[in-house]
C-alpha cells in the first residue's frame, strides 16, 4: 500500500488515543507515537490491535517494539501484507 | 501455581491490600473475595460519622483481584520468587449499584477480554454476600516482569 493510502487509515486508527492534537494535525512519516502524539503504552497496544483488525494481519512482540513512529508502522504493515 | 502464591506476589500490603483469597482461577476468569474491616483507614473520612466504602476503593479491590491476580497467573511461567511484577492501572470505566459498608464481604468476578503485549483488559463485577450486584465495569492495566 502506498503512503497516500496508508496514512489516512492510520490517522483514523490513532485519532481516539491522541493526547497532542496539534502534533496529530501535522502528522507525517516522522511522527513518533509516544514523543509527539503523547500516546501511553496501554493505548499503543490498542492501536496495534486496531491495526491488526483493519489490515487483517497478526503482529508480534518484535513488531510492537519497532513500531515507534508512523514510518515504521507503515513498513511493518506493508511487510506483513506482502508475506 | 497455587492461589496463595499469587497473593504473596502481589505488590501491596496493609493498608492497601484488598484481597483475602482467590476462589477460582483459570486462563479466562478469576473469582476472589475481600472483607472490608471496620477499621480501614478511609472510613474515618468517607464519610464523616457515616462510614461507606469509597468507589475508588471498590475499583481498587476489583483491579487487585480481577486484573493483578489474574495477570500474575497469566504470566506465571515468567515469574519466580525473586521477581516483582511491575503493574500500572491504565483505564477503567465503572458503574456502581449498591454501597458497601464496614464488615461486608465482597466477591469479585473478572473475565479476560484481551491479554496481549502485556496489556490486560477485563470485564469485572463485584457482588455482595446477598449476591447483589455492587459494581460492574471494564478495567485495563499493563503488567511487566523486569528482566
Amino acid at each position: 500500500m502506498t503512503k497516500e493510502e496508508l496514512i489516512p487509515k492510520l490517522k483514523n486508527i490513532i485519532a481516539p488515543y491522541v493526547q497532542d492534537e496539534e502534533a496529530f494535525k501535522n502528522l507525517n512519516e516522522d511522527t513518533d507515537f509516544v514523543k509527539d502524539l503523547k500516546i501511553n503504552s496501554a493505548n499503543l497496544v490498542d492501536i496495534i490491535l486496531d491495526i491488526e483488525d483493519e489490515f487483517d494481519i497478526r503482529l508480534e512482540n518484535e513488531d510492537m517494539e519497532q513500531m515507534l513512529d508512523v514510518k515504521s508502522a507503515m513498513e511493518i504493515i506493508n511487510s506483513k501484507l506482502e508475506s | 501455581m497455587k492461589k496463595v502464591d499469587i497473593i504473596n506476589l502481589l505488590p501491596y500490603q496493609n493498608p492497601f491490600l484488598f484481597v483475602d483469597g482467590i476462589d477460582e482461577i483459570s486462563e479466562e476468569k478469576i473469582k476472589g473475595h475481600y472483607t472490608f474491616k471496620s477499621d480501614e483507614t478511609f472510613y474515618k473520612g468517607h464519610f464523616k460519622d457515616n462510614p461507606i466504602t469509597p468507589g475508588v476503593i471498590l475499583t481498587e479491590c476489583m483491579a487487585q483481584i480481577g486484573l493483578v491476580c489474574l495477570g500474575i497467573f497469566l504470566m506465571r511461567n515468567e515469574l519466580d520468587d525473586s521477581t516483582n511484577p511491575q503493574i500500572a492501572l491504565t483505564s477503567h470505566q465503572m458503574d456502581f449499584y449498591l454501597p458497601v459498608l464496614p464488615n461486608e464481604k465482597v466477591t469479585v468476578i473478572s473475565e479476560k477480554e484481551v491479554f496481549r503485549f502485556n496489556k490486560l483488559k477485563c470485564n469485572v463485577k463485584m457482588i455482595n454476600e446477598k449476591e447483589q450486584l455492587v459494581a460492574r465495569g471494564k478495567i485495563s492495566g499493563m503488567i511487566h516482569i523486569p528482566a
